[in-house]
């Protein structure tokens, strides 16, 4: 299976552990990713917040540079990506007078953009493990199996009609797959509740906050780890520990892992490779697995 | 030589405010055929009838064309009028330069072009109109009133009492429907079983009133005045004449773990049981897929405690056959089930209960004997969160439409709430509060102002369980948008009233039209709420559209009034708008080759076939027949023939021919 790889400015820099977790699985699950040729930035939460033309005009790039390079799949791990890229291709096919315009901006041919938005369709991380979950269950072989808790955030579930998520308000896609993987996923409330996003530059204190509530949940429900399949999930949820400890008044070490890098110790590759020594909450996988009921 | 008038309406402004008018009347004039036309402001006027029956009179008219409105608004006017003038009615056609015209196209020579067209189609259609005479069918005199219900149980008995006999059918195995199910009513707070229930007994004592309870409609065919009815009779397993309801079997019954539909799942039933104490008729049923014997062919405690010997293991369903007149439909509704809001925890959370459970919380025969505990630990809740528009006005949930009962009922629960749990407190969230009913917004001020619930204007976003607790997150948006965050023992959604399971095949089967949200249509939303589109089949309740008791009380017996009504004449009148099969002087007999495709065609079962015989009674030839008290026009078979030897009386083919080149 051989795929588009965009991964944006976070897998290469604050979630190199993401990117190492992403490059290393699909090698595993014999997916040949390529990197989409020349790609630009998707615009993140600034564009989308200045001017709606580049922000649509930014990901239109990308996918033209991945049409021209004979992709029609292309997975975008960090979400905040996937959902920009998704975003533009849902504009581009509902708004003509806008697909128009981005096609003066690119100086494309007029109408190439709807062509080719019919044709590469985006995949966030889920989708692409999802496709290969049949082969994941079939290779695992140290199944990770431990109570987790599986979170969603915004950006994979909404808007609806834009990223097609399974179930918006209470999504499973994630839950299936640590199954898969030997996991055993608790039921809780926080699946998809705000972790404070970007936020977490300006108002510091705010993010703990959100983020002390869906660590409480979590812990609450005797997870022993919190999943995510974000960037930026997991920066507020790792990185902001500290907020997050002193918003709730006491310390917690329960780690926060990618989805990937899940998948990639159930099938057996060693931690470095998976750059789970990059976190700041550390991955103590030396204490024994609770008991799977 | 025809001689044909035209009479061209203005309908005030409607029409001459486009058209032009007069230069339609001068073009009529022109028509080959025509030797009378005018226009006139409002030919629907008594003035304007009298123009057209003089004209009648005077000029010898054989035709006439009335350029006007759409032919469902006068047409029956002005065929009236050209009776009386002694012309046959079915020679008075309507070109319909209003909506198909005025109404659509903008003021110039072109409309009034189209004008002059509408009007040389019809001149030429009425060239060949036949004089048709209206056909006359019997009527059966019974009505079948279909749900027993609050609005079936009105129905049933305003038809039963102006003295026709009524048959009601109930799938369920008494009836009652929701409303035996509530606890009071609002804006009165008076004990809903305690108004229901006389009027149960007055059904089930009616002499006029066949009841047939754990019943369903398999079959209906025919039409106005003629439909022949299949009902099947689901086998209660009880043999109703031996039971004298004494009760000792449902007691007995060793299988006890089977949620009460009744009581919404809050409490336990028995495999042989009787729905609720007052249930009409009070005789139990054995629910097969639950029952011991019937799942392992052991048990048969009940067989061996009736005294009575009235236990029918063996019953089987029963199909009756009834000839009934007329069709009263009162089947309900159903609601949104809280496992379809996963922001509310997809049914999953105990506490968080629809409207309907808490009614059974809250009535005295309900599974706590009216005292308001919650499902999971039968503690008395101290917050109590209403969530108003649960689905409904919710495009997301597939219902856009206003559920209009929640409102009113939720005020109902918060207050009933607060009168039992004294120091509780109750939260209403919602979009905005319509209680436009006699007594309603009065009814809602004693809850918020008498009774201190506090109303917060505004949507939940999300419920989610903490502890022993429910967490509601929502927003006050008169607060400047504060978000809010209750923490509450219970959560009653008010989900959104929708069609009852099976409307659909409900519909088709008795040929009505259903909207999109599968409600029944009624024939006209302002002018004919009760009828359907379907001549001798009304609507009654909440089969129609949401509806709180009241309005489904009056639409019952709006509904009674139509089927007293059409029950009062002698016979029907139908119009002859029929197929007829060609009949020619021998030795032709008949264009009929009798290959029958048309039976086959006929939505109706209006064709069969009859043999033409010799004076000796010899066979000469097999064609086919249309039974005109069946057809309804539809036309499939006149398409359908290969010989066209079918056509229909009043749109015959050769009249759509000439129609069609008069353009």
């Amino acid at each position: 299976m051989k795929i588009g790889y965009y991964p944006g400015c976070s897998l290469l820099g604050s979630s190199r552990d993401f990117g190492e977790s992403v490059v290393a699985v699909a090698r595993a699950l014999e997916v040949e990713l390529v990197d989409v040729p020349d790609w630009n930035c998707c615009g993140a939460s600034s564009a989308h917040a200045m001017d709606h033309l580049l922000s649509v005009a930014l990901p239109a790039s990308v996918l033209a540079s991945a049409a021209r390079a004979g992709l029609t799949e292309v997975v975008a791990p960090c979400a905040s990506c996937f959902n920009r890229l998704a975003s533009a291709r849902h504009a581009i096919q509902k708004d003509p007078a806008l697909r128009k315009q981005v096609e003066q901006v690119l100086d494309v041919p007029a109408g190439s953009l709807a062509t080719l938005a019919e044709k590469v369709r985006i995949l966030n991380v889920i989708d692409l493990l999802q496709r290969c979950s049949d082969r994941i269950a079939a290779k695992v072989t140290q199944p990770f199996a431990r109570a987790v808790a599986c979170y969603y955030g915004c950006l994979l579930v909404r808007p609806g009609e834009v990223v097609g998520a399974d179930r918006v308000e209470d999504p499973v896609s994630m839950d299936v797959l640590v199954e898969k993987a030997g996991g055993k996923p608790v039921a809780w409330s926080f699946k998809t509740e705000c972790c404070g996003a970007a936020l977490s530059i300006p108002n510091t204190p705010l993010v703990g906050k959100l983020g002390a509530r869906i660590v409480e949940d979590a812990a609450a429900r005797q997870a022993e780890a919190i999943v995510v399949a974000c960037p930026m999930c997991h920066s507020n949820l790792d990185m902001r520990r500290g907020a997050i400890d002193d918003a709730r008044g006491k310390k917690s070490g329960l780690p926060v892992l990618f989805i990937t890098q899940v998948v990639g110790l159930a099938l057996g590759l060693p931690p470095s490779e998976l750059g789970l020594e990059r976190h700041f909450v550390p991955v103590n996988l030396s204490r024994p697995a609770a008991p799977v009921a | 030589m025809s001689r044909i008038g035209v009479f061209v309406c203005h309908c005030g402004e409607n029409i001459g405010g486009t058209v032009d008018c007069a230069k339609v009347a001068q073009a009529a004039g022109q028509l080959r055929g025509v030797v009378h036309s005018v226009d006139y402001k409002y030919m629907c006027s008594d003035p304007g009838q009298s123009i057209l029956k003089d004209a009648i009179r005077e000029k010898k008219l054989d035709g006439v064309v009335v350029a006007a409105c759409s032919p469902r608004m006068h047409e029956p006017t002005f065929r009236r009028a050209a009776e009386e003038a002694g012309l046959n009615a079915f020679q008075c056609e309507m070109a319909n330069v209003r909506e198909h015209c005025s109404w659509v196209h903008e003021k110039g020579e072109a409309t009034t072009a189209k004008a002059i067209d509408l009007v040389r189609i019809q001149v030429e259609k009425v060239k060949r109109d036949a004089p048709l005479h209206p056909i006359k069918v019997p009527i059966s005199k019974t009505a079948l009133v279909l749900g027993g219900g609050i609005a079936g149980i009105q129905a049933a008995l305003d038809i039963a009492n102006t003295g026709h006999e009524v048959i009601l059918v109930e799938k369920a195995p008494s009836i009652g429907g929701h409303m035996s199910q509530l606890s009071e009513t609002f804006p009165t707070l008076d004990c809903s079983q305690c108004i229901l229930t006389p009027r149960m007994v007055e059904v089930a004592r009616h002499p006029k009133i066949t009841l047939y309870t754990y019943s369903e409609l398999e079959k209906l065919d025919g039409f106005i005045g003629n439909f022949k009815a299949t009902i099947r009779r689901k086998a209660r397993k009880i043999d109703e004449k031996a039971c004298n309801g004494c009760g000792v079997c449902t007691q007995k019954c060793p299988q006890k773990k089977i949620p009460d539909e009744f009581n919404e799942g809050l409490s336990m039933r028995r495999a042989i049981y009787v729905p609720f104490p007052q249930a009409v008729p009070n005789k139990p049923v054995i629910d097969t897929a639950n029952c011991t014997y019937f799942k392992t062919g052991k048990c048969k405690a009940c067989e061996k405690l009736c005294a009575n010997g009235a236990i029918r293991f063996d019953q089987e369903d029963e199909l009756i056959v009834r000839e009934v007149g007329a069709v009263v439909v009162a089947t309900g509704y159903k609601t949104m089930k809280v496992d379809r809001f996963p922001e509310y925890g997809y049914g999953q959370y105990p506490d968080v209960i629809d409207g309907m459970k808490f009614e059974r919380l809250a009535s005295a025969s309900g599974p706590t004997a009216g005292a308001i505990q919650r499902p999971s630990d039968g503690k008395a809740p101290q917050t109590v969160v209403f969530i108003a528009c649960a689905g409904s006005r919710d495009e997301q949930k597939h219902v856009a439409y206003c559920s209009k009962i929640c409102c009113m009922y939720t005020a109902k629960h918060a207050m009933l709430y607060k009168h039992k749990v004294h120091g509780g407190k109750a939260y209403v969230f919602y979009m905005d509060v319509r209680a436009a009913g006699k007594s309603y917004d009065e009814f809602v001020r004693r809850a918020v102002e008498d009774d201190g619930v506090k109303y917060v204007r505004g949507r939940v976003s999300r419920v989610y369980q903490d502890g022993g607790q429910l967490v509601v997150k929502g927003v006050d948006t008169l607060l400047g948008g504060e978000p809010l965050e209750i923490r509450a023992d219970l959560v009653v959604l008010a989900t959104a009233v929708q069609a009852q399971e099976g409307s659909e095949e409900l519909a088709q089967k008795l040929h009505v039209s259903y909207d999109k949200y599968r409600f029944f249509a009624e024939a006209h939303p302002k002018l004919r709420p009760v009828e359907t589109n379907t001549a001798g089949i009304f609507l009654a309740g909440a089969c129609q559209a949401p509806r709180d008791i009241p309005e489904s009380v009056a639409q019952a017996s709006g509904a009674a009034v139509k089927v007293a009504a059409l029950f009062s004449q002698p016979e029907l009148t139908r119009e002859p708008i029929v197929a007829v099969v060609d009949r020619q002087p021998p030795p032709v007999f008949s264009n009929c080759v009798g290959c029958l495709l048309c039976k086959s065609a006929c939505p109706y079962q209006a064709i069969d076939q009859e043999t033409i015989k010799a004076r000796n009674g010899d066979p000469i030839k097999t064609v086919a027949r249309v039974n005109p008290g069946l057809c309804q026009g539809c036309g499939t078979c006149v398409a359908t023939c290969r010989t066209k030897a079918i056509d229909l009386q009043g749109f015959s083919n050769e009249q759509i021919f000439a129609e069609v080149m008069a353009i």
